[in-house]
């Protein structure tokens, strides 16, 4: 049986960290490699780089980020952020990837789905969805709205539609990340996750809110989803992975915890 | 030395950096004598299989595993190149290499996990080996490890090749061979310590065949 994963997320500007990392008793790590690294090494199943630059110069940087990454972690890694070519998705996965994630830019051309999966398989392609809680109507019969720009814009579409449509165009997993939920430490979004995981048979990525190992169970058994992604639940030093790994395992879930 | 098959395998990058990061000598060749002069050939890939064999047989790579085969030279495939060691595979009923006995087959699009949820397919993800009969191969590698998959279609080898297997939806073959000849479904080149220690097994076994001869 697969086990369920745990994915970390780091966020690079100009190939350093957005936010330095703490592991405990260390002062902050603003390297992404170093970071990338010692989460391999705690246990994570996968680790995602998402690339918030914005000139083409420090793609440049980034790209280098992301052979330095392959040379050391030798497990999957995925990058995202401004992806919306091929090309574009060629370089970083012939770097090293083993995936990329589309987000914005699958939204205002669905057709990149599909091309990507026709050039790299659907194991490749990942899309990201950012979805906002908005009142049920007509166009939005599932009360999920998916937004871009970081949720800067509401797009019309409903989120299970578009689900539904990124695994006809041929992605290969969905990463739903709920606006409402991120930050919160609350807790993932469960309503929004369980009704995308039971629309789609493609893994579902769980993204926003976690704040305890709980939470990771929670969205994995509960929620449905395949993978939880965490970010700053074990960036400052407050969790470890394994300690979340195993929360998991004890209470039922399949976790990886030889590596 | 270690001759990485190149006939344009997405993965053989990723396998590169995984064996220099062991400070195994390597290299990505087309070149059939370089192969053939090599400790042992490691057959990545990933992809389809009947594109895969068109790609072999343009480049003459498929008459250097068969002869590797024939002569002894070790050689360890992975994911896609694990498939096509064996006799003929459902992907595009494409008639493969033939190196090993057996077949690969298609996962059924019905399949449902232990624990009642859906297995859909590729099976893809971290899953666990039971080990069939000990081999120098797992040498070292903790039982409860895992091992990382990417794929759709399973290895229906020999039994008596069987070495290890994993389960998702149906006990599928994960590893097979014999002295000399190795397969691994899943890509130790992203599985962490476990898939390194597998890559560095394969080496010095390599060395140490090479040493005896």
């Amino acid at each position: 049986m697969l086990s369920k994963r745990v994915i970390v997320c780091l966020d690079v500007r100009n190939g350093r960290l957005t936010k330095g990392i703490r592991f405990a008793g260390n002062k902050d790590i603003g390297d992404p490699v170093t970071s990338a690294r010692r989460y391999y090494e705690e246990g994570a199943d996968e680790i995602v780089f998402y690339d918030i630059t914005a000139s083409a110069e420090a793609r440049g940087i980034f790209l280098d980020v992301v052979e330095r990454v392959a040379e050391q972690i030798f497990i999957p890694f995925s990058v995202g952020g401004g992806i919306s070519s091929v090309s574009q998705m060629r370089d970083v996965l012939l770097a090293g990837a083993e995936k990329v994630s589309v987000n914005s830019a699958a939204v205002k051309n669905p057709a990149i789905i599909g091309e990507g999966a026709a050039a790299f398989g659907s194991q490749a392609i990942v899309v990201g969805m950012d979805v906002l809680a908005v009142p049920k109507s007509e166009d939005i019969p599932s009360g999920y709205e998916i937004v871009i720009h970081g949720g800067r814009k509401r797009t019309g579409h409903d989120a299970l539609t578009w689900a539904k449509q990124c695994q006809r165009l041929g992605a290969g997993e969905l990463c739903v990340n709920s606006i409402d939920a991120d930050g919160t430490r609350d807790g993932y979004e469960l309503t929004l996750t369980k009704a995308i995981a039971e629309a789609v048979s493609i893994p579902v990525i769980a993204s926003g809110g976690a704040g305890e190992p709980r939470h990771m169970l929670e969205v994995v058994t509960g929620g449905g989803a395949s993978a939880a992604l965490v970010a700053s639940i074990v960036h400052y030093g407050q969790y470890s992975i394994r300690s979340c790994k195993e929360y998991m395992a004890e209470r039922g879930a399949k976790m990886r915890l030889t590596w | 030395m270690l001759a990485i098959l190149d006939y344009g395998a997405g993965n053989q990058t990723s396998v590169r950096r995984a064996l220099e990061y062991l400070g195994i000598p390597c290299a990505v060749t087309a070149d059939a004598a370089a192969a053939q002069r090599a400790d042992g050939i490691v057959f990545p890939g990933v992809g389809a299989a009947g594109q895969a064999m068109t790609a072999l047989r343009n480049t003459g790579l498929d008459k250097v595993l068969r002869q590797a085969a024939d002569r002894g030279q070790p050689i360890l495939g992975i994911c896609l190149g694990c498939q096509i060691l064996l006799e003929r595979s459902e992907e595009n009923e494409a008639r493969t290499l033939g190196v090993a006995p057996g077949l690969c087959r298609r996962f059924a699009d019905d399949m449902l996990q232990e624990d009642g949820s859906p297995a859909p397919v590729p099976h893809m993800g971290w899953n666990s080996v039971r080990v069939q009969q000990p081999n120098p191969l797992l040498r070292g590698i903790d039982v409860a490890a895992e091992f990382y998959f990417v794929h759709s279609y399973y290895v229906v080898p020999a039994p008596e090749l069987v070495i290890a297997t994993t389960v998702y939806g149906r006990e599928f073959c994960s590893v097979y061979g014999c002295d000399g000849l190795w397969a691994v479904q899943f890509h130790p080149e992203k599985s962490g310590k476990p898939g390194l220690t597998l890559l560095n097994n394969f080496f010095v076994r390599c060395r140490e065949k090479n040493h005896a001869q």
